[in-house]
């Protein structure tokens, strides 16, 4: 029997919510949840034998930890592939897919798989290590991508030839591989030409990597006199969210004043993220945007000022092309402000 | 968007607990912190003593603002 070690986080594990998100790693014999969908599509090839279920948060604070001790869990099954996920667009869950797998890879040297969307920043840290079966960008792109998993589990499995990221349905990993075209290079290449000149569609058999860096910019010279500004995807927002920014997939930010506040409390501030916890933000908002102590070194003269507003949205599942125009907009305008730096904090 | 407030041309510090996914969306001056719930905080600790912390966070950022850095920096 083939034997399949599984992997989830406390949601998709049943175990809870954020709240739970802080959960250590513990085994559950069998499938659950997501594991019962793809224990089935492998139709008696293969078996999960066990899960691991482990908290978000935890894995990513601890991750040194986490990954240990999950290697030990998973040792003892001698499992013959190991499946994490999938993940979708959740970040923190992607981040934990892909080291998980990778280190499993690296340690037990079997086949391991798992499933993202193309966003998830987990995507780019192991693309080029693992498989990651592309999936849309919530739990409702499961049925799609279950069988698609579990078709290259079993192909890993087998040692059977991959075939074609589009064909297996798998995010590119940058490997080339040598064919025999029908027709030449030559010919191939005016053909995408003529394409290319007419407006159609064509398919480059040399990809471009996307690097799409930003140098860092010259430090601050003169910090006591320089205007600092907050800006936050934590999603600190004032008490009652009257931007009514959205708890996922934010569509806009926010931008608040905060002349004359000096601290920011349970009565006044608030946060409108449904990615994590917000029990501590709710307490204490200063705990993701520090505007107590930048007050206080603005007494002490050790900045120059906080700019009057600071900006606000909710990373989470956000599509990067939203993100990025927020961060274009936000910048443009602290610019006219004549802000100098930006502290950013993240949940 | 810590990418575009950096191309836009101003000096930003990233503070954020998930170090890798922070290198991966091209933060230049990384300030690692405490949680993912409570980034700039600790709740187990004092009041005084979890407003301590926090200012050092701070004071680490603004020492990463007026660092002159060639390449992705993790400020420890």
């Amino acid at each position: 029997m083939i034997k399949v070690v599984h992997y989830l986080n406390q949601f998709f594990g049943q175990v809870g919510g954020e709240e739970k998100a802080h959960i250590e790693p513990f085994v559950k014999e069998g499938f659950i949840g997501p594991g019962m969908a793809l224990n089935a599509a492998f139709k008696g090839q293969a078996q999960i034998v066990a899960t691991i279920i482990c908290g978000d948060s935890y894995y990513a604070e601890n991750e040194e930890k986490a990954k240990n001790t999950i290697l030990e869990m998973i040792k003892k099954y001698e499992p013959d592939l190991f499946i994490a996920g999938p993940a979708f667009n959740a970040g923190r869950y992607g981040n934990a897919c892909g080291s998980i797998c990778k280190y499993v890879k690296d340690n037990l040297n079997i086949p391991v798989l798992t499933g993202m969307y193309i966003e998830n920043p987990g995507v780019d840290l192991y693309k080029k290590d693992i498989y990651i079966i592309s999936t849309k960008d919530s739990a409702v792109g499961m049925r799609d991508a279950i069988p698609k998993m579990a078709a290259l589990a079993l192909k890993l499995i087998n040692n059977e030839e991959i075939g074609t990221p589009e064909t297996e349905g798998y995010i590119e990993r940058g490997i080339r591989k040598n064919y025999f075209a029908q027709e030449r290079g030559s010919k191939r290449a005016v053909d995408m030409l003529v394409k290319k000149i007419k407006g159609e569609e064509f398919k480059t058999e040399f990809k471009m990597p996307d690097f799409d860096r930003v140098e860092p910019n010259p430090p601050i010279v003169d910090i006591k006199n320089a205007k600092i500004a907050l800006v936050t995807s934590g999603g600190i927002v004032p008490k009652g969210n009257p931007d009514k920014i959205e708890s996922s997939s934010a569509s806009k930010f926010g931008k608040y004043d905060i002349e004359g506040v000096f601290d920011l409390t349970s009565e006044t501030y608030e946060t409108a993220h449904g990615g994590y916890d917000p029990v501590y933000a709710n307490k204490d908002a200063d705990r993701v945007l520090p505007v107590d102590v930048l007050r206080e070194l603005e007494k002490e003269g050790k900045i120059g000022s906080l700019h009057r507003y600071y900006y606000s949205t909710v990373g989470n599942g956000t599509a990067v092309a939203n993100a990025k125009r927020y961060g274009q907009k936000i910048a443009e305008e602290l610019i006219k402000d004549g802000v100098q730096a930006v502290i950013l904090t993240s949940t | 968007m810590v990418k575009e407030i950096e191309r836009a041309g101003l000096p930003v510090v990233h503070m954020c607990t998930i170090v890798p996914i922070s290198k991966t969306v091209g933060a230049n001056r990384i300030v690692p912190t405490v949680a993912i719930p409570h980034p700039l905080g600790n709740p187990n600790l004092s009041y005084e003593d979890e407003k301590a912390l926090r200012r050092r966070l701070v004071e680490k950022a603004l020492k990463a603002l007026q660092t002159p850095i060639e390449e992705q920096t993790v400020f420890e």
